[in-house]
């Protein structure tokens, strides 16, 4: 399926990636030759056939539900962009 | 350089614990090396000063026998792999500010049992790439070249710094991760093996996530031997990962010059791709006969679905790329932009942040993510999925492992293909197949091509067998004699 600009500026905005204008066409017509080329996949029968989720048969292990970690804030704020006081600083996120 | 840096992984060991030379004499040697060779970029962060600590310690252990398993050896470590108080930043820029507090279970693994890390490998951006062009901190060189040439080759991507730096005697042994052929294509490109084991066999955590159901970590090495090393040590049940294999991990080295006497090997007709050099397809040839002269019977198998595979692969790995990339928000860590608001700022530090491969992958994967398209994309590249695992079953009834070519060329020069996403996906269309079907395979040095640049036969073994794999791999390399090395020019 081609997709247009206008289909790359919804999707850059689901991503949260800035597109600049001039690179939404350029942009349009790579992803639309990348998805044409996986439109082959429609020609594989797959009627009946179980999706498959992980490679191996495994089932999710289980294990206490108990804290294992933690604690230790500095460690955790160490790469954070900007921190006060124990906490980290972001941009205003309500008006 | 000097002779401690031509040895094998088992060399070395052995020269250890003979005490013939120490820890540090092994590291200095190599941590010299790996000065002189800058010009090959496959070191993104060199860490001399802990490698020379960490040797004392091993020389220290070696002494008091305590050695581990592979005591007092310099390895490179990709820089997917996180490493507690060494910058890691899987080769982009929105994570190039990155110090991890913890260290991934593999690297731990592996300094348990002695290990010396000399520094962080190059790579492609994420892991997202052939050919090692899309790094923050540009391409990584093959040391190899063609015959009487100076153009610089790629190595192979993603894991070419590894490929590259075990090639060119920089390290004798190193991590790398694969996720389509990201092990195997370098390994091949550099005249090095590699093996990507079983799906569960090496915990991701700590490994900077690409596609996490595709996502392998395995070693790169000289030999199929110090590959049955490394992976020994790397391997292991991981709580920590929930998709970790609750199994025990045998010692992959004895499978190494087993007899491969009576084992049924298939040959896939399906890996023949319009384009592939002539010379490829001889070595493939060549491979057959020498498995046969070794005892193997040799048949022809059917995985009808291969073609598929690489279409399905970029819908399902840029679709969990797209969802695992998501924490790269600029809030916790990494480079944060400024913006007017909220929304801007997560959009302008993502823009400055992610190369140009990675945006791609990105928006393929929220895309096909999107409202409305999971069904006809996501969800039918997992039903082709399940299609090409039940080939390889299928293709199991009759032979015990299969041998393919690595990849459909060898090494190409740098800036050659990356004008065109789908020619370099083409790169992986051998490798990608295992990946989906998550099965150990190895690609091992067999022969060099006119040009004089190495080529990569492919074993593939089934789910959890590594052992047999290891075994066939061996067969090839004694086979192949495969003894060239690039001359140095760096």
């Amino acid at each position: 399926m081609a997709i247009d600009a206008a289909t790359v500026r919804k999707v850059a905005r689901l991503a949260r990636i800035a597109v600049p204008e001039e690179r939404l066409d350029p942009m349009a017509q790579e992803l639309s030759g990348i998805l044409q080329w996986i439109e082959q996949l429609a020609e594989v029968d797959t009627d009946g056939v179980e999706p498959m989720t992980s490679a191996v048969a495994a089932t999710l292990p289980l294990r206490e539900d108990v804290v294992t970690d933690g604690g230790d804030s500095s460690r955790v704020l160490s790469n954070a962009p900007r921190t006060v006081d124990g906490f980290y600083v972001v941009p205003k996120v309500v008006e | 350089m000097s002779d401690l840096t031509s040895l094998t992984l088992k060399g070395a060991l052995d020269g250890l614990r003979s005490k013939a030379f120490s820890s540090v004499e092994l590291t200095q040697a190599h941590v010299d090396a790996v000065e002189a060779a800058r010009a090959l970029n496959a070191f993104v962060l060199e860490t001399p000063d802990k490698a020379l600590e960490m040797a004392r310690a091993a020389d220290r252990r070696i002494a008091s026998g305590e050695a581990g398993r592979l005591e007092g050896v310099p390895l490179g470590i990709k820089d997917l792999f996180c490493t507690e108080g060494v910058r890691s930043t899987a080769c982009s820029n929105i994570l190039t500010p990155f110090v991890p507090t913890y260290e991934s279970t593999v690297t731990a693994n592996l300094f348990r049992d002695g290990a010396v890390m000399l520094g962080k490998l190059n790579m492609d951006e994420f892991a997202m790439g052939s050919s090692n062009e899309t790094s923050a901190f540009g391409p990584v060189v093959n040391p190899w070249r063609i015959n009487g040439g100076n153009q610089a080759l790629t190595p192979g991507g993603s894991s070419g710094g590894s490929a590259s730096a075990v090639a060119a005697d920089l390290c004798l042994g190193a991590t790398a991760t694969d996720t389509g052929g990201s092990i195997r294509q370098p390994a091949a490109f550099t005249g090095t093996v590699g093996i990507k084991p079983t799906y569960g066999r090496c915990s991701r955590w700590g490994i900077v996530a690409f596609a996490s159901s595709l996502d392998q970590a395995g070693p790169i090495a000289k030999t199929v031997e110090d590959a049955a090393i490394l992976l020994t040590s790397m391997a292991g049940h991981d709580p920590k990962d929930s998709t970790s294999l609750p199994v025990e991990t045998p010692d992959f080295v004895p499978f190494v010059g087993k007899s491969v006497k009576g084992l049924r090997i298939g040959v896939p007709k399906e890996y023949r791709v319009d384009g592939m050099p002539a010379e490829i397809e001889a070595l493939w040839q060549q491979g057959i006969e020498w498995l046969r002269d070794a005892g193997c019977e040799i048949v022809e198998v059917s995985l009808p679905h291969t073609k598929y595979a690489l279409p399905a692969y970029y819908i399902v790995a840029p679709a969990e790329a797209s969802s695992n990339l998501a924490r790269y928000d600029g809030m916790r860590y990494g480079l944060r932009a400024e913006g007017a608001n909220l929304t801007e700022v997560y959009e302008n530090t993502r823009a400055q942040g992610f190369g140009e491969e990675v945006k791609r992958r990105i928006l393929i994967g929220t895309y096909v993510l999107s409202a409305g398209y999971y069904d006809a994309y996501y969800l039918k590249a997992q039903k082709v999925r399940r299609r090409i695992a039940d080939d390889f079953d299928e293709a199991w009834k009759t032979c015990d492992a299969l041998l393919t070519p690595t990849a459909p060329s060898a090494a190409f020069a740098l800036g050659e293909r990356n004008a065109d996403p789908i020619a370099m996906y083409l790169n992986d269309v051998f490798t990608v197949t295992t990946n989906l079907a998550g099965l150990p395979s190895i690609s091992v040095p067999a022969g060099l091509d006119a040009q004089g640049l190495p080529l990569g036969l492919q074993v593939i073994g089934r789910a959890l067998d590594e052992g047999t794999v290891f075994s066939v791999a061996g067969a090839l390399e004694k086979a192949a004699g495969f003894r060239a090395k690039a001359e140095r020019w760096w």
